[in-house]
Order: structure tokens, then sequence, then C-alpha cells
């Protein structure tokens, strides 16, 4: 059975300027031990469906407007907040873009990162504080009895969102959302810390939702990508067949505009026009606009997830209709 | 991207550039208690017409490099020298005088555009301030302007927060033209920017280049970038130069121990390369500017360093004839 299974996920805003619809039927499931990236530009719905299903979107503005989401039993969409709180930071946890604001600066970490065992478990401040130091030196924080004592701001970027990876890992969860977790880091620590959560996973067994708009981070980490554009998912396939065989028209252009995979001098594929506005009633696909293959049909009628291949989905009509 | 043969004459020159901070401790009664040598010494050539990329981590001094290319900080020591004229010399007008061939764009467009100018008003700004044409041509130049940078001149009534992020970037980039300058200097112009945009950007600044036959100081973090648009890269560690070269030469063949370990931390969109590739993972975090380490200053992180490493400060040495690179153990790795 599924570790987590979110059916039609549909989270908007209520703003002035009309309603967002920020995730707009978001439909997936994910394995125990499973890494799973979530990939998308700014304003595609990533970060919307990993907040929506820790709880932590503020409402209003947000409203889940319907769907499920089942971890081991409990909708995660409808719960009380209690056993919301029992699964949050227990078995399910989540780690942020950016480590300096996601810590308290007032407290030493080694309150932070008793904090979750304190709440959640029978243990006591000694033991929770050994936990807690064990915890440190397994994420690779050099003289870690000594950096207990610290102060957030005492910490290189790194070595904070190490701290927030030990925080979050320290009640051994099942589940682990990380949001953009090394995109504000330099590329060398990047690796340093996509690395330590490789390591933590196979040390923990917990299955991991990877979120991010870089193609190349999830290349090396993930077992499955599935690709957002305006609230929705459009393209889902294990990693070697997303980058070797995209099929959505959306894939295969983000892929094109990769510096990197093109070689030097040529001109660099660019998607034509801006992602659409959420707010605004979208006919047909919400990529019609920009896609080179668009016909009539693609503005008209809403495409819907179907399969490609075995564990291959993708929403493209054209594709489906084997025109592409 | 343009020619080799228009490569040949220098633009500008930087001599043995420094910028060194001093930190204090104390409201009243200060205390020198550092100095960050942000920059220090970094000797380099910009040759007409060619893109320059400028490499490195947070804190390694690229930015601080483009301030002072700029003049926009005091120099410590040096010289920054621009078609045969020495600016760290110069008096406060004839800094002014040269601003007009040496223009800059930013990272951030939110930040680096006045949200209570309109467009038209950010462009018509320099042209009016250094009188580049009669206020009558102005609007003609600003139209143009918005052209040349790809947006429909009639969008110039608009304000900044009414344009996406590219859209704003194409604005930053319109007003660096302005005043036809001979340099850009552009410090991580598509950081902020999401892929698709970013792809739009590169190709705008590509092909402003060649048209222009305009030299540009590309600053960024990111080599997959710096690789797809530079002629020449060079790359910064702790506010010294470490590895200068050919842009593909440099990031398919890197010399330097840490433009290696840099080079392999760049995740590869392709997961049979990330499968088969042996990554170096370099330890700790880069060192503080305000206490290098002795000797080179990547030493304790290098995974080939030497007791020899620790005592001598490696000068930038050329590898063949194209490169230059700054380990003492070149040779025997």
């Amino acid at each position: 059975m599924a570790l987590l299974t979110v059916t039609d996920l549909r989270t908007h805003f209520h703003t002035r300027n009309g309603i967002v619809r920020a995730a707009d039927g978001v439909s997936f499931s994910l394995e125990r031990g499973e890494t799973l990236g979530i990939v998308g530009e700014s304003g595609s719905g990533k970060t919307v469906t990993g907040y929506s299903l820790m709880g932590l979107l503020p409402t209003p503005p947000a409203r889940i407007e319907g769907g499920t989401a089942l971890f081991a039993g409990t909708d995660l969409l409808h719960c009380t907040p209690r056993e919301a709180r029992a699964l949050r930071g227990k078995r399910i946890s989540m780690i942020f873009q950016d480590p300096m604001t996601s810590l308290n600066p007032y407290l030493r970490i080694s309150e932070q990162l008793i904090e979750p065992l304190l709440i959640h478990e029978e243990i006591s401040r000694r033991d929770a504080l050994a936990d807690a130091l064990a915890m440190l030196e397994s994420v690779g924080i050099p003289d870690a009895q000594k950096r207990l004592r610290l102060y957030p701001h005492e910490f290189s970027g790194g070595m904070r969102q190490r701290v927030m990876i030990a925080m979050a890992l320290i009640t051994k969860p099942e589940l682990l959302i990380a949001d953009e977790p090394t995109t504000a880091l330099d590329v060398t620590v990047q690796a340093q810390i996509l690395d330590l959560i490789k390591k933590m996973q196979r040390e923990l067994g917990m299955a991991v939702i990877f979120i991010t708009h870089d193609l190349g981070v999830v290349s090396g980490l993930c077992d499955r990508v599935q690709v957002m554009y305006a609230g929705r998912i459009v393209e889902t396939a294990d990693t070697r067949a997303l980058f070797h065989s995209p099929r959505h028209p959306y894939t295969r252009a983000l892929q094109r505009s990769i510096p990197s995979l093109q070689p030097k001098g040529t001109e660099l594929y660019t998607i034509p026009g801006l992602p659409p506005d959420l707010s605004k009633p979208i006919a047909g696909c919400a990529f019609a606009p920009r896609c080179e293959h668009a016909t009539a049909r693609c503005t008209a009628t809403d495409p819907a997830l179907a399969d490609v291949a075995p564990g291959h989905t993708q929403a493209c009509l054209r594709v489906q209709a084997g025109e592409l | 991207m343009s020619q080799v043969t228009s490569h040949t004459d220098p633009i500008l020159e930087l001599r043995d550039v420094r910028m060194h901070f001093p930190v204090t401790h104390g409201f009243l009664f200060k205390r020198h208690v550092g100095t960050v040598k942000a920059v220090d010494g970094v000797t380099l050539i910009l040759r007409r017409g060619e893109v320059l990329g400028l490499v490195g981590e947070s804190g390694c001094g690229k930015s601080t490099l483009a301030r002072t290319i700029m003049q926009l900080v005091p120099t410590t020591a040096g010289a920054v020298v621009l078609e045969g004229k020495n600016l760290t010399a110069g008096s406060a007008a004839e800094v002014h005088a040269i601003r007009r061939d040496l223009q800059m764009v930013f990272q951030d467009p939110y930040a680096s555009l006045n949200p209570r100018l309109t467009v038209y008003a950010t462009l018509a700004e320099p042209l009016l301030f250094h009188r580049v044409c009669q206020p009558a041509a102005v609007p003609a130049r600003v139209a143009e302007l918005m052209r040349v940078v790809g947006l429909a001149p009639r969008l110039v009534r608009k304000y900044p927060h009414e344009f996406s992020g590219g859209q704003r970037q194409r604005i930053a980039i319109a007003r660096a033209l302005a005043l036809e300058p001979k340099i850009i200097i552009a410090d991580e112009p598509v950081s902020a920017l999401d892929v698709s945009i970013q792809a739009q950007i590169l190709n705008l600044l590509a092909d402003l280049v060649r048209r222009m036959n305009l030299s540009l100081v590309f600053i960024a973090h990111d080599l997959s970038v710096v690789k797809h648009i530079s002629d020449r890269v060079a790359v910064m560690y702790l506010g010294k130069i470490v590895e200068l070269g050919p842009a593909a030469d440099v990031i398919e063949r890197p010399r330097h121990p840490y433009t290696r370990a840099l080079v392999s931390a760049i995740p590869a969109p392709d997961p049979e390369t990330e499968r088969t590739r042996q990554r170096i993972i370099l330890a700790g975090d880069p060192p503080s500017p305000l206490n290098p380490p002795a000797g080179c200053a990547f030493h304790p992180r290098c995974p080939h360093a030497q007791e020899k490493c620790q005592l001598a400060v490696p000068p930038l040495a050329a590898d063949g004839p194209t490169r230059e690179v700054a380990c003492l153990r070149l040779g025997e790795l």
C-alpha cells in the first residue's frame, strides 16, 4: 500500500484580485522509501502542494477546496488539528529553502533540536539532548557537543541547513518534504547537502518529496519525477524516462532551455510568452498559448493525465492522440 | 561569441587590484579588529568584444570586483585602466565622464529599478543626465531602446511592478544600454529568473554583445550558464583568481582542484551521468575572508593539499598558451 495517496488536491487563494487556483487537481502517490521530485517554475503550484499536505498555508487567503491526501489511513487535508499535530513533525517532516528564516533566532539550536522529541515522545530532557547530539553528528556537524549551545546566526548557510535537516529527522519520520532545500546554497555546499539527504534517507528508509525548479538536482536524487505547470501535473515518469524520453511539450521545452545541454554559442531554446495568470479561468490546456504544437482543440478541451507507457503519464491531448 | 580576431586589443585592464574593508567593533570608540580582503590582488585583461565569465561562490569577491571596476567603491590598491586611462587615479569629473562607457546590470530587477519611476523616466534619465541627445530626441531614443531589448515601445508609461521578472531585467538592460557603453558588467543577471526566462535573457545578452561589439563581464555562480555565454572564464576563490582560460576548456578540463570540485558539484540534468560520475565533495564551507588560511586559501578543503600549500601563496601562472592556474602542485596533479 502506498505511504501517501493524494487525490484531486485543489488549493485556491481567495484574493482581492480573484481566486488564484494555485493547485488545481493534483493527484499522485508515493511508496515507502521512494523519492519523488516535483519540478516546476515559480507559480506552478509545487510549493503550495507541499504546504497543503503539511497544513501550513494561512487560511484565509488559502483554502483547500477539495481532494484527499491519505497518509497511513489519515486524510491530511481533513483531519482534526489534534490528528495533524500527532503526524506533523513526527511521521512527516518538512525542510525549507531558507534555513535562516525557518530557525528561531532567539533559541539555542539544542532547544530547537529537542523540541520535536519533547512534544512527540516520552523522553527526558537529558536523553533528548543525547539524541540531538547524535543527530547533529550524523548530519556532519563537526564539534557537535560545543555547537549545540550556539544560536542559528553563529552557523554558516550550509551548516544551518544541516541543523534544519537534523531537526526534521530527529523523530525518524516516514516522509520528508523538502522544499528547495539547496536553492540558497553554493554549488559545492549543495553537493554536500544532497549527499546528506541521500545518506539519511538510506539510514532511515524514509520517503522524500523533493520540490525544486532545478532539473539537474532531480536527476541524481529522485526515483520518479513529476512536472507541474499552472497548478497541475503535466507529466510523471521515472527519472530515466522523463529525462530520456519526455513526452509533454512543456517538459521538452523546459529541458531544451537548460544551458548545459546546449552546445556553446548556439541560441538557447526559449519558451515564448509567460506562465498564465492563475486568477483567470483557463480554457483547455494551460500551456497551449505557449506551445508550438497547439491546435484549436487544445484550447477547447481540458486535458487529463493518461498513460503513455507503464508508469509514465502525461497530459497532452496531441500526444495522447498519437499526433506528436 | 564574436570573432576571435576582434579579441586582440584590451579595453579594460585590472592591475593587482585590491579592495580591503576594515572591520571595526564598537560605536563611539571604534576598535579596528581586522580586515576583509574581499579582492586581493586581481590582474585581468578584458578584450574588446569579449564575454568574460567570472565565477565563484558567495563571498569570493566577485561582486566586489564588479563594484571596483565600476569605481562604486574606492580601491585600496592597484589600477583599473580603461582604454589607457587609470580610473583609480582620475578625478571625480573624469570618473563621471568614463561612467558612460561602463554600465552595470544587477541581479535583482525588483530592487534595481525605481518603483516610482515609469519605464520612460527610468530610460530617459541617463540620456538627459549625460546629455546624450537633444531633449526632443529622447522619446524616439527610449522607444528604440525598448525595441532593442525586445519590449513593445507602448509599454513605456507603465511602472516596474506591472512587469514580470524577465521583462524587468530587459528594462534594466535597456537602461544600461542607454549610454551606448563599451563595457557592461552584469552581476548575476539571470540568477533570480526561472529557467525558461533565463534562456531569453541569455540570448538577448549574447545577441547584444555580438551586434554592438560590447565587452561583457558576466558574473554568475552557475557554471553551465557561464559556459554557455562566455569566451573566457575566471574562477575566483577568496578574493583571488585561481584559474583563467577559454570557457569550454576550463569547464571541460578544469586544472585547479577548486575548479574541479566546482565543476563536479554541478548536478547534471541527465540521470545516466549522475549515476556513473565520481563527484568530488569538498569538506567544510568556504573560509571566512576575515581570517583566510595561510598559504593557498583553498588548502584546508583541498583533497591534494600538502605541507607546502600551507606555506606559500601560489601565483597565477601560465599553463599552456591560453590558460593560467594558481596551484603549487599543478605539475604533479
